[in-house]
C-alpha cells in the first residue's frame, strides 16, 4: 500500500541524512478512537512538506505531537538525525521546531510585541528588554516582508496580520522547522497567494516547512513532496510532479469523490424570506450589516461567500433574531417577523443549523433526547403545554437517529459520546424533521468527514425539491457553488455582488470577497 | 450574538489607558467639588485631615487584597475566596503577633494567606474546580480554621484572649512622618510641619488639599508605606518583566500561552498563592495596625469590597487603588462624623448632576437621564433629612459599588480567560 | 444509558465518599495535633447524635439549609450564582415578622399570608441582581454580595425603626411585635405519635417542625420544575450552553430574571420554618449565616433535590453532634472545620469523578457503536 517514492528533493541538500523530521511508527490512542496508527513521515531540509488528508484523519494530532503538546504512545521522533522526546512545546522550539495553529494562538488583549516575544522574552534580571525585542521583530518582519507595528493591540489587527504575527512567533524563536497547520482555511484566494510568496521566501532562506492541509490544489502548488494520511494511518508519499489531484484525493477519501452538483432547478416564484434594507450597527457605532436586501424563494438555495467576519454572523443572528436590526425589515412568508423573538420565529418554521455546533447547537452533556428537542422545545412532540413529554420525546428522537443514520448506541447518551459528524447529522435531522419552511444553514458541512458531508447535502438537496427555502453560509467555496442556485458576495457587511453559480470560478468569486473588484459589477 | 455585542463594547472602550495627567486632574477635581460642599455645609471632617488619614488607614487593607486579586485574574481565575484567605491572614498576623511581635504577625499573615491561595491553586488550577464555588468553600473552611484554632490556641489562654478572639499584640508597626511635608524628624531634628501650618487656616481649596496630602505625608505606618509602594510595584511586575507578560498571558489566552512554552499552571499557581499572600496582608493589617487584636468578624467583608475595587479600577492597579481609596474614605466619614455622611450626600448629589450633564454634551440622553434622576433624588434625599440613618452609612460602600458597577461596566475589560477553567493540553 | 446503571450510582456516590473520609481524616489530625482523642470525638458524637431528640434537632436544623441550598441549585442550573440568599431570606423574614404582627387572620390563611409575603420580599430582591446583570451587565456573584450587605442593612433598620415593638421594662431585646397564635405553623409530634414514636418520654420538649412538609413539598416542586417542565428544560440548556440555548429560542435575559426571582422566592422561605415554628418574632439575634452554608449544601448534593436533603441532613448532624464534645472538653469548632474539608473536597472529588465519567462514557459510546457497526457490516 505504501509507496515511499526515492526521488531526491528538489530541496537540493539531498542525502540519506539530510532529514529534517522523521517520525516512524507513531501512534496515538484517545479513549474510544486511535487518532494515528503507526504514522511514517520524512521531511527533508529545505523542503516544503505537505501533509495531506481528510478532516479527522489525525493530521493535527500528529502535528501536535511533532511539536510537544501531546506525548505519542508509541513511536520515534527525530529532528535533524537526533531522537528526541519532547515534554512540552518548549522542548520542541529548543528542537528548532515552530508552529503556526490553524485557530491562531493569539492574546487579543496584548500587544504585536508581547504576544511575539511571550515565553522567549529577551530579560535582564527579569526585567524585559523592550527595545532589544522591538528591534528584533522590525529586522524579521524586513527580512520576510512581514512588517507590522510591534505596539498595535492584536485584536486591532485583520486576518492576513495575525497570520503573520503567528509566523513571527516562531521565526522569532530561531525555528528552523515551520508546521503551518491549515493555514489557508481562513485566507482568501490572493491572501493565499501572499502566504505562498512568504513561504517561498522561507523555504530560499533555509527554513524547512511542514505544510498541512486538505485542499490539493493548494498542495499540488506548493509543496515538493506529500505525504497522505487516512484514518491515523500514512497512505503515501508522492512526488507532486507525478501526481494528479484526482490521484490525490483517491488515496485520501479511500473510494470516489462525493459531489455537491445538484443542477436540476427546483426554484419556485413563491418568496419565503425577504431581507430589506436591512442593516445592524455595533454599539460604538460601527455599520456591521449595511442594507443587505435579499430574496430566497420556496425550492431555491442562496448561498452567501464572504471571508469569515465580514457580517455573515450578524445576518444569520438577525434573521434568527438573536441579534437586533438598527433599520430595515425581514418578512417570512411575506409577514415581517423583525419584531418577533427567536422563539416565535422558530415556532413559524425557521430551522437552524449554527455555524458552531459545540457553541451554539448541542447540549454536549446531555442525552441525545433533549438535544433532539432543542430548538423544538415548545412543539410536539417533544411538549404539551408546560410539561415535557419524555416519552414522546424519546419516540421522535429515535425516528431521527435512524432516518439520518446517527451512528449512536442510544437516544439517552450523552452528545459529547458522538462523533463529529454524528452529531452533525442529529442538528440537520432535528431541524429538518420538523419540517422547516426556511432554513439558515450556517457551515452545514465544517469538520465533519466525507460521509457525513454527504448525508447533509443529500438531506438539503431532499428537502429543497420538496420547497425548502435555504440560506447556505459557508467557507467551502465548492459547497456553495455546487449547492446554490443564486450566490451572493458580502464585504464588510455589503452584499457586493450577485452571481451565477454555474458560471462563476473560484478566482472571481476571491476577487469579490476580498474587495478587489467593486461592488455592483457583478450585477 | 450577545456575547459578541459585548465584546466589541469592550474592544472600543478598552484602548485609552489612564495618564498620570487625568489621575491628577479627576483627583483635583474631585477635591475641589468636596471643598466646596465642606464649605458650604460645615460639615469640616468632610475634608480635614484626619478623615483622609482615617480613610488611607481603612483603605490599606482592602488595597492589599484588591492588588492582590489582581494577581490572580490577571492570570485568568476568579478569587471570590478572598475572603476566607484574608480571615487566614487576620488569624495567622494575630497568632504571630502575639507570639513573636507585630513584625512576625506581617509575615505569618502573608503565609496565612497564602496557604489558602494555594488551596484554592490546587483546587482551580490542578483540579478544574469551577473558581467561584472553589472561593465560597475556601470562604467558609477559612472562617472554620480561624475559629477553630483560636480555640485551640486562646481558649484557655492566660493572656485573655478565647473562642473569638485573640489576646492583644504587644507592640505597634512603627509609623513615620516626612520631613517638612508632614512634620518628621531629620536625625533627630523635628523638621516644620508644611501642610499641617496649612491645614490650620481655614482656606478654601488650600486647606482641604493640604488635609488631603498630610494623610500621605504624617504619621504613616509602615505597613501603609508598603502599600503605597506595592501600586506601581505591581504595575511594572505586571507590564514590565517576564513574569508578568507570562503572567498576563496565561489569564488572556492560556491556550496560545501554553504553545509557546509558557508554564500556564505553574504562573497561575504563582499568580493566586500571590493574591492569597496580599490577601493575608490585608488582614494582617487589619489585626495589627488597626485594632492590635483578632476578632471574628473582623474582615467584615473587605475581601469582597476588595474584589469590588478590581473591578471598578478596570484589573489595574491604580484604578484598584482608587477603588479602595473610594471605599476606605466612606467608612472613614462614618466612622469620624455622620453630619459629614450627610453632607456626602450633597456631594454626590452634585457629582451626579456634573457627569449627567458631562453625558448631555455627549448626547447620551438616557445615561444622562438616569444620572440626572440620580442626583435629584440625592438631592431630595439632602435636604428632606438631617442624617442618615446609621444602618444606611453602614451599607454606603456597598451601594456605591453597585452603582458604580451599574454604570461603569461598559468601560471595563476583564482578562477575556478570567474565570475560564483550563485544562492543559485543552489546545485545539 | 450506556453505562450499567450500579456504575453509574458507584461514580455518583465517590464524590461525596471520597470527600467525608478525608475530611475525617483531616480533622482527625486536627484533634490529634491539639491534643484530643479523634476516637473519642466521633463516637461521642455518633452516640448523642443518633438519641431522638438529637434526630428531631437535626431535622429541624436541616430544613433552613435545605431550603436554602434549594434557593442557591435553581440559580446553579444555569450557572447563576445567587450569593445572596443570604440578604434574601433575612430581608424576608423581617418583613414577614412584621406583616404576620400586623394581621389577624383565621389560621391557615394567617399562615399562607406569612408566607407569600416572605416568598414575595425574597422574590424582589433577588430580582434586583438579576435585572442588573441584564440590563447593566453587572456580574451577579458581585451584586448579590453588595446586595448582602445592604439587605442586612436595611433589615436592621426597619427593626430599629418601623418595625420595632415597645419593650416590656427591663426588656433590651430589639424586636418585632409577636406573631399572633394563628400565625404559628403547627408541629407534627402528633404524626410522630401515630407512628409510634413516643416523643413525650423519649425527647421531652423536642418538637419536630410542621415546616419539614413545606420543605420536602419545595423539593419534589423542584425536581418536577428543573427536570419535567419546558422552563426547566430552557433553564438547564441555559445553563449547559447558553448559545445553543438561545439558538433554540431561549431568551437569556428574560430567563436570567426570572431565575433570580425565583430563587429569592424560595430564599425567602428560609427563615420562615424558625419564625413561624419557634420564635414568632424577628429579634435582632435571628439566625444567620444559612444563605452561605446553603451554597455549601447545594454543591454536596450537586443541586439534586435528594443530594441536597442528604446534604442537609449531614450538615445538621454534625451542628447538632457536636454540640456534646465541648462536654468533653474538646472543641466542638471541629465540625467546622469538617464541613468546610468536606466541601471543599466535595468539589474537587466531584469534577475528577465527572472527569472518569466522561472517558468511561465516551469509551462506552465508542465501543457499542463499533459494535453495531460491525454488526451492521456484517449483516449486509
Amino acid at each position: 500500500m505504501t509507496e515511499i517514492t526515492t526521488t531526491a528533493g528538489p530541496g537540493g541538500t539531498s542525502g540519506p541524512s539530510s532529514y529534517a523530521v522523521e517520525l516512524h511508527g507513531i501512534t496515538k490512542r484517545f479513549p474510544g478512537v486511535v487518532a494515528n496508527d503507526r504514522i511514517e513521515l520524512e521531511v527533508r531540509t529545505g523542503e516544503i512538506h505537505a501533509i495531506v488528508g481528510e478532516n479527522g484523519a489525525g493530521k493535527s494530532t500528529l502535528m501536535k505531537i511533532l511539536y510537544g503538546m501531546q506525548p505519542p504512545d508509541e513511536g520515534v521522533i527525530r529532528v535533524e538525525g537526533r531522537d528526541m522526546r519532547f515534554k512540552s512545546p518548549k522542548d520542541a522550539i529548543a528542537a528548532g521546531i515552530g508552529m503556526v495553529h490553524q485557530h491562531f494562538m493569539l492574546a487579543d488583549n496584548l500587544t504585536v510585541l508581547e504576544n511575539v516575544i511571550l515565553g522567549s522574552e529577551p530579560t535582564r534580571g527579569g526585567v524585559i528588554k523592550f527595545d532589544e525585542a522591538r528591534r528584533r521583530i522590525e529586522e524579521l518582519g524586513r527580512l520576510y516582508g512581514m512588517e507590522l507595528d510591534p505596539d498595535e493591540l492584536v485584536e486591532d489587527l485583520g486576518v492576513g496580520e495575525r497570520q503573520r504575527v503567528e509566523i513571527l512567533k516562531v521565526l522569532y524563536r530561531g525555528a528552523r522547522i515551520l508546521i503551518l497547520d491549515e493555514p489557508t482555511a481562513v485566507l482568501v484566494p490572493q491572501e493565499v497567494t501572499e502566504l505562498f510568496t512568504s513561504l517561498a521566501d522561507l523555504k530560499a532562506e533555509g527554513v524547512t516547512i511542514i505544510f498541512i492541509s486538505h485542499k490539493l490544489d493548494e498542495v499540488l502548488s506548493v509543496a515538493d513532496s506529500i505525504t497522505v494520511i487516512r484514518a491515523g494511518r500514512t497512505v503515501a508519499q508522492v512526488d507532486p510532479k507525478e501526481t494528479t489531484a484526482r490521484k490525490l484525493a483517491e488515496l485520501m477519501v479511500g473510494s470516489e469523490l462525493p459531489t455537491p452538483e445538484t443542477r436540476e432547478s427546483t426554484v419556485t416564484d413563491i418568496v419565503e424570506l425577504e431581507l430589506v434594507d436591512v442593516s445592524i450597527d455595533a454599539p460604538d457605532g460601527r455599520r456591521i450589516l449595511d442594507d443587505v436586501s435579499l430574496v430566497v424563494h420556496r425550492g431555491e438555495v442562496v448561498g452567501i461567500a464572504g471571508v469569515e467576519g465580514n457580517g455573515q454572523s450578524e445576518l444569520v443572528d438577525a434573521i434568527m433574531g438573536i441579534e437586533a436590526v438598527t433599520t430595515g425589515e425581514i418578512r417570512l412568508g411575506g409577514e415581517d417577523i423583525s419584531g418577533l423573538s427567536t422563539r416565535e420565529r422558530r415556532e413559524k418554521g425557521v430551522g437552524y443549523i449554527p455555524e458552531d455546533r459545540h457553541r451554539a447547537g448541542l447540549l454536549l452533556t446531555e442525552p441525545i433526547w433533549e438535544n433532539a428537542m432543542l430548538g423544538h422545545q415548545t412543539s410536539k412532540p417533544f411538549s404539551r403545554g408546560p410539561w415535557v413529554d419524555r416519552g414522546a420525546a424519546h419516540d421522535a428522537t429515535q425516528r431521527i437517529v435512524e432516518e439520518f443514520d446517527v451512528r449512536t448506541p442510544g437516544v439517552d447518551v450523552p452528545a459529547y459520546a458522538l462523533s463529529g459528524g454524528n452529531q452533525q447529522k442529529l442538528i440537520v435531522g432535528r431541524e429538518m424533521s420538523a419540517s422547516p419552511s426556511l432554513l439558515i444553514a450556517s457551515h452545514p458541512t465544517r469538520g465533519i468527514d466525507v460521509g457525513a458531508q454527504a448525508a447533509v447535502w443529500d438531506a438539503m438537496r431532499d428537502a429543497r425539491k420538496a420547497g425548502l427555502a435555504v440560506l447556505l453560509l459557508s467557507a467551502d467555496l465548492e459547497e456553495l457553488i455546487g449547492l446554490s442556485d443564486t450566490l451572493w458576495v458580502i464585504f464588510r457587511g455589503r452584499l457586493v455582488a450577485k452571481l451565477d453559480p454555474a458560471t462563476v470560478t473560484p478566482e472571481e468569486l476571491g476577487s469579490y470577497m476580498t474587495g478587489a473588484r467593486g461592488e455592483g459589477s457583478g450585477q | 450574538m450577545a456575547v459578541a455585542v459585548e465584546h466589541r463594547q469592550k474592544i472600543a472602550a478598552a484602548s485609552p489607558r489612564s495618564r498620570p495627567r487625568d489621575l491628577v486632574l479627576f483627583v483635583a477635581g474631585a477635591m475641589l467639588l468636596l471643598s466646596a460642599v465642606r464649605a458650604w455645609t460645615g460639615a469640616d471632617d468632610l475634608t480635614s485631615f484626619g478623615t483622609f488619614s482615617a480613610a488611607l488607614r481603612l483603605a490599606v487593607p482592602i488595597g492589599f487584597a484588591g492588588l492582590g486579586a489582581i494577581y490572580a485574574e490577571r492570570c485568568g481565575v476568579v478569587n471570590i475566596g478572598i475572603e476566607g484567605m484574608m480571615i487566614l491572614g487576620t488569624w495567622f498576623g494575630a497568632w504571630g503577633g502575639v507570639q513573636y511581635g507585630p513584625w512576625w504577625g506581617v509575615v505569618l499573615g502573608i503565609a496565612g494567606g497564602a496557604l489558602g491561595g494555594l488551596v484554592h491553586a490546587i483546587a482551580t488550577v490542578q483540579f478544574g474546580v469551577n473558581h467561584i464555588v472553589s472561593g465560597v468553600a475556601i470562604n467558609i473552611l477559612g472562617a472554620g480554621v480561624a475559629r477553630f484554632m483560636s480555640v485551640i490556641a486562646w481558649a484557655d489562654s492566660t493572656v485573655g484572649g478565647g473562642a473569638t478572639q485573640s489576646p492583644r499584640v504587644q507592640g505597634d508597626i512603627p509609623h513615620v512622618s516626612l520631613p517638612f511635608l508632614g512634620g518628621g524628624t531629620l536625625f533627630g531634628w523635628h523638621s516644620p510641619d508644611a501642610l499641617g501650618w496649612f491645614t490650620r487656616h481655614d482656606w478654601f481649596f488650600v486647606s482641604d488639599i493640604a488635609g488631603f496630602l498630610r494623610a500621605f505625608c504624617a504619621d504613616v505606618s509602615w505597613l501603609t508605606v508598603m502599600f503605597l509602594a506595592l501600586i506601581p510595584i505591581t504595575w511594572w511586575v505586571l507590564w514590565r518583566t517576564k513574569f508578568g507578560l507570562e503572567l498576563r498571558s496565561t489569564g488572556e489566552s492560556p491556550a496560545a500561552a501554553e504553545s509557546l512554552g509558557v508554564p500556564v499552571y505553574r504562573m497561575k499557581y504563582a499568580g493566586v498563592v500571590l493574591s492569597g499572600a496580599l490577601a493575608g496582608l490585608g488582614g494582617a493589617f487589619l489585626v495589627l495596625e488597626a485594632a492590635n487584636i483578632y476578632r471574628e468578624g473582623q474582615t467584615n467583608g473587605r475581601g469582597f469590597i476588595a474584589l469590588a475595587a478590581l473591578i471598578f479600577g478596570n484589573w489595574r492597579p491604580v484604578g484598584v487603588a482608587l477603588g479602595s481609596a473610594l471605599f476606605g474614605f466612606s467608612d472613614a466619614l462614618q466612622l469620624r462624623q455622620e453630619s459629614a455622611v450627610h453632607a456626602l450626600l450633597l456631594f454626590v448629589a452634585l457629582g451626579a448632576l456634573l457627569f449627567a450633564l458631562r453625558a448631555l454634551y455627549q448626547r447620551r440622553w438616557k445615561v444622562a437621564g438616569v444620572l440626572g434622576g440620580f442626583a435629584f433624588a440625592f438631592w431630595l434625599y439632602y435636604v428632606t433629612t438631617d442624617q442618615v440613618p446609621v444602618q444606611f452609612v453602614f451599607f454606603t460602600p456597598h451601594l456605591t459599588t453597585l452603582l458604580v458597577l451599574s454604570f461603569a461596566t461598559q468601560r471595563l475589560r476583564m482578562p477575556a480567560a478570567d474565570g475560564l477553567v483550563y485544562r492543559k493540553g485543552q489546545v485545539q | 444509558m450506556t453505562l450499567s446503571w450500579p456504575k453509574r450510582f458507584g461514580l455518583l456516590l465517590l464524590g461525596p465518599v471520597l470527600a467525608i473520609a478525608f475530611s475525617v481524616a483531616i480533622s482527625s489530625i486536627a484533634l490529634s495535633a491539639s491534643g484530643n482523642s479523634p476516637t473519642l470525638a466521633f463516637t461521642q458524637m455518633y452516640h448523642f447524635g443518633t438519641r431522638l431528640d438529637s434526630v428531631i434537632s437535626m431535622l429541624n436544623r436541616s430544613i433552613p439549609l435545605y431550603i436554602s441550598a434549594l434557593a442557591v441549585a435553581i440559580g446553579f442550573k444555569m450557572n447563576l450564582f445567587n450569593i445572596g440568599v443570604e440578604g434574601q431570606y433575612r430581608l424576608a423574614a423581617v418583613v414577614a415578622a412584621a406583616a404576620g404582627a400586623a394581621v389577624d387572620l383565621p389560621a391557615p390563611i394567617h399562615v399562607l399570608f406569612i408566607v407569600l409575603v416572605a416568598v414575595f420580599v425574597g422574590g424582589c430582591w433577588g430580582a434586583i441582581p438579576g435585572v442588573l446583570k441584564v440590563t447593566r451587565g453587572v456580574h451577579e456573584v458581585i451584586s448579590t454580595i453588595m446586595l448582602n450587605t445592604i439587605a442586612t442593612g436595611i433589615a436592621a433598620y426597619l427593626l430599629a425603626t418601623h418595625f420595632r415593638a415597645k419593650n416590656a421594662p427591663g426588656d433590651l431585646v430589639i424586636k418585632t411585635k409577636d406573631i399572633p397564635k394563628s400565625g404559628w405553623f403547627p408541629n407534627l409530634n402528633k404524626i410522630l405519635d401515630k407512628l409510634g414514636i413516643d416523643v413525650v418520654t423519649r425527647a421531652p420538649g423536642s418538637e419536630l417542625a410542621g415546616f419539614l412538609f413545606v420543605a420536602l413539598l419545595l423539593g419534589a416542586g423542584f425536581y418536577l420544575l428543573v427536570w419535567r417542565t419546558r422552563f426547566g428544560f430552557d433553564l438547564r440548556a441555559s445553563g449547559v450552553n447558553p448559545g445553543a440555548a438561545r439558538a433554540s429560542g431561549v431568551d437569556p435575559k428574560r430567563m436570567v430574571v426570572q431565575t433570580m426571582t425565583i430563587s429569592g422566592g424560595i430564599a425567602g422561605l428560609v427563615g420562615i420554618s424558625q419564625l413561624l415554628g419557634v420564635f414568632h418574632r424577628y429579634t435582632i439575634d435571628f439566625p444567620t449565616g444559612y444563605g452561605f452554608t446553603g451554597i455549601g449544601v447545594a454543591l454536596l448534593g450537586r443541586n439534586h433535590p435528594v443530594g441536597m436533603a442528604l446534604g442537609a441532613m449531614l450538615f445538621a448532624f454534625m451542628d447538632r453532634s457536636a454540640q456534646i464534645l465541648d462536654l468533653n472538653g474538646i472543641p466542638k469548632e471541629i465540625v467546622v472545620i469538617m464541613q468546610g474539608v468536606i466541601l471543599l473536597s466535595v468539589v474537587i472529588a466531584y469534577e475528577v469523578v465527572h472527569r472518569l465519567t466522561e472517558i468511561a462514557e465516551l469509551r462506552a459510546a465508542a465501543a457499542q457503536t463499533a459494535a453495531a457497526h460491525a454488526g451492521a457490516q456484517v449483516a449486509a
